[in-house]
């Protein structure tokens, strides 16, 4: 792979940090196909310099997509996937109001494709029980599962998580690799939700590029347990990098957050597949 | 660089890195910024906004060291505002004033919006108007205060073509029928702070043209790197980047 350009502001040059996106989506990504939006992805990425993104969701996008829908979208997925193997792995999109295709497409497209992780939306709340076989399934094949939250002041949509949901998932499940996708949106409380929950990490993804989200996260959560995300195409690469290199934050801490957490987390799943 | 947007004092909500003027014109130093068209987050939310904008020049000039150029902030809805106007362009000498209209408590359809433009157009001095300052999503909950409404703005551009303004903290993107009618009807330009999307910024430039945007960090309430890399990001042609990075904005005080 070709070296990406160091973004890093305080960063060493001669050794940029690897950049790895655990949110990225193909929905709103120009492109007939695809491969066409995998390209479009690859494009910005070398601009960014990010080295490897986790691709998930396809179009339309569905928050509550039935079976054949969501077999459709992750079609998409292995697809753009296959197109650029060294730039994107592929997280599966399943939706607990369908316990068993859920576990279909898993088997399908990680245990026996080469997907990577779950990635789980606002079908439906994540502490509802249906959620275990799911969690079940993934842990056992150490995979992550990425779940969205947020915590909106004016109230949440019926089948979106909130962070104290997720922290009652992990408590059920203390060997999955749970993520916390947007850090709850509002991360001041988000962040206070899951700091006792030892086994969650954040994603800080899908919100403004509000000042003192890093330095609050490192101070509370530690470093080890803040991935880096962009939601990109709807969000941009760029807003979101922006969290990471205007935070006044230790060098150690930056990297740790741009790459190295998501691939230790990763490791285990990439090794048994042959990819690390 | 020129910053069109960023903030001198504290945000009621959370201690912010740079929210003390010595502190803030340091780190923009660091980060090669030229100027910065400096509002103040007092002039949001005091009553006296006397106070604010004379202590906003006075920190401009002992810390800013030429950095930082005060833009001060005018309520219509504050008795004897007229006064505020006048200071800010005969007194300060600013180069332009910032606008609240949600905070303030009045839609651009109230005649004393039109009035204001009116007055601040013919002393020349730049109307900056800030759509929204954080995500209305995750406002405090008793702070909860919906962004600005500009649909009646194209119209009263039209009848003040003196008029030069620039929409902050919005993503114009989200609403590109508006951004085109703005961009017609007058002298308006285009922050890009809260522009999203991956060439979010490359996008607005085609939809408006590269001349009406504007680097704005929203600094220090946003982190400075996300304006920086949106332009990054968008992938311009170095006269495209000088463009949105310095000269637009310098052409709006020069003219």
């Amino acid at each position: 792979m070709a070296a990406a350009p160091s973004i890093a502001r305080g960063l060493a040059q001669d050794k940029p940090p690897v950049v790895w996106d655990i949110h990225c989506h193909l929905t709103n990504v120009p492109g007939a196909t695809p491969e066409d939006r995998m390209a479009e992805i690859v494009k910005y990425m070398g601009r960014m310099g990010i080295d490897r993104v986790m691709l998930s969701l396809g179009y339309p996008l569905l928050m509550n997509p039935p079976p054949e829908q969501l077999r459709e979208e992750n079609n998409q997925v292995l697809q753009a996937i296959k197109s650029r193997p060294d730039r994107a792995y592929g997280f599966v999109y399943l939706n607990p109001n369908y316990v068993q295709a859920s576990l279909d497409e898993f088997d399908r497209c990680v245990r026996d494709g080469p997907m990577v992780g779950v990635k789980l939306l606002v079908a439906k709340r994540c502490n509802a029980p249906e959620l275990d076989p799911i969690v079940e399934r993934a842990t056992a094949l150490q995979a992550p599962i990425m779940q969205h939250t947020w915590m909106k002041v004016g109230g949440n949509e019926p089948g979106e998580s909130t962070p104290y949901d997720i922290v009652e998932l992990a408590a059920r499940h203390p060997g999955a690799r749970l993520i916390c996708g947007h850090a709850g949106g509002d991360w001041e409380l988000g962040i206070r939700v899951v700091r006792s929950s030892k086994t969650l990490c954040v994603e800080l993804a899908g919100s403004h590029p509000t000042a003192g989200f890093m330095e609050m996260a490192v101070r509370e959560l530690g470093a080890e347990r803040i991935i880096y995300g962009s939601d990109a195409f709807g969000r941009s690469f760029a807003s979101q990098l922006g969290k990471v290199m205007g935070a006044e934050i230790p060098e150690s801490a930056r990297r740790l957050i741009f790459g190295e957490n998501l691939r230790r987390i990763l490791t285990p799943i990439l090794r048994a597949k042959g990819y690390a | 660089m020129i910053d069109v947007n960023v903030n001198l004092s504290r945000w009621p909500f959370r201690r912010l890195a740079g929210d003390d003027p010595e502190g803030l014109a340091a780190r923009l130093r660091t980060r090669n910024v030229s100027r910065v068209w400096a509002g103040t987050f007092d002039g949001v939310f005091h009553k006296d906004l006397s106070s604010a904008n004379e202590r906003l020049v006075n920190d401009c000039t002992r810390y800013g060291a030429g950095i930082l150029v005060p833009f001060g902030s005018i309520n219509p809805k504050l008795p004897d505002w007229q006064q505020d106007l006048r200071r800010c362009g005969e007194e300060y000498k600013m180069p332009g004033i910032r606008l609240h209209p949600n905070y303030h408590g009045y839609p651009l359809t109230d005649p004393v919006f039109a009035n204001l433009l009116h007055l601040a157009s013919a002393r020349r001095l730049v109307v900056q108007l800030a759509v929204c300052m954080e995500d209305e999503r995750t406002q405090h909950p008793l702070m909860r205060v919906p962004p600005v409404d500009l649909s009646p703005l194209p119209d009263l551009l039209k009848n003040e073509p003196e008029a030069r303004v620039v929409i902050l903290n919005s993503d114009h993107l989200h609403n590109v029928e508006q951004l085109q009618k703005l961009a017609a009807a007058g002298n308006a330009h285009f922050d890009i702070s809260m522009v999203e999307g991956v060439g979010g910024v490359a996008r607005l430039a085609q939809k408006i043209s590269v001349r009406r945007v504007l680097f704005g960090s929203h600094y220090p309430l946003f982190y400075f790197e996300s304006a920086l890399l949106k332009v990054r990001e968008a992938g311009l042609t170095e006269t495209e980047r000088q463009a949105v990075l310095e000269e637009n904005a310098r052409g709006m005080v020069a003219s």
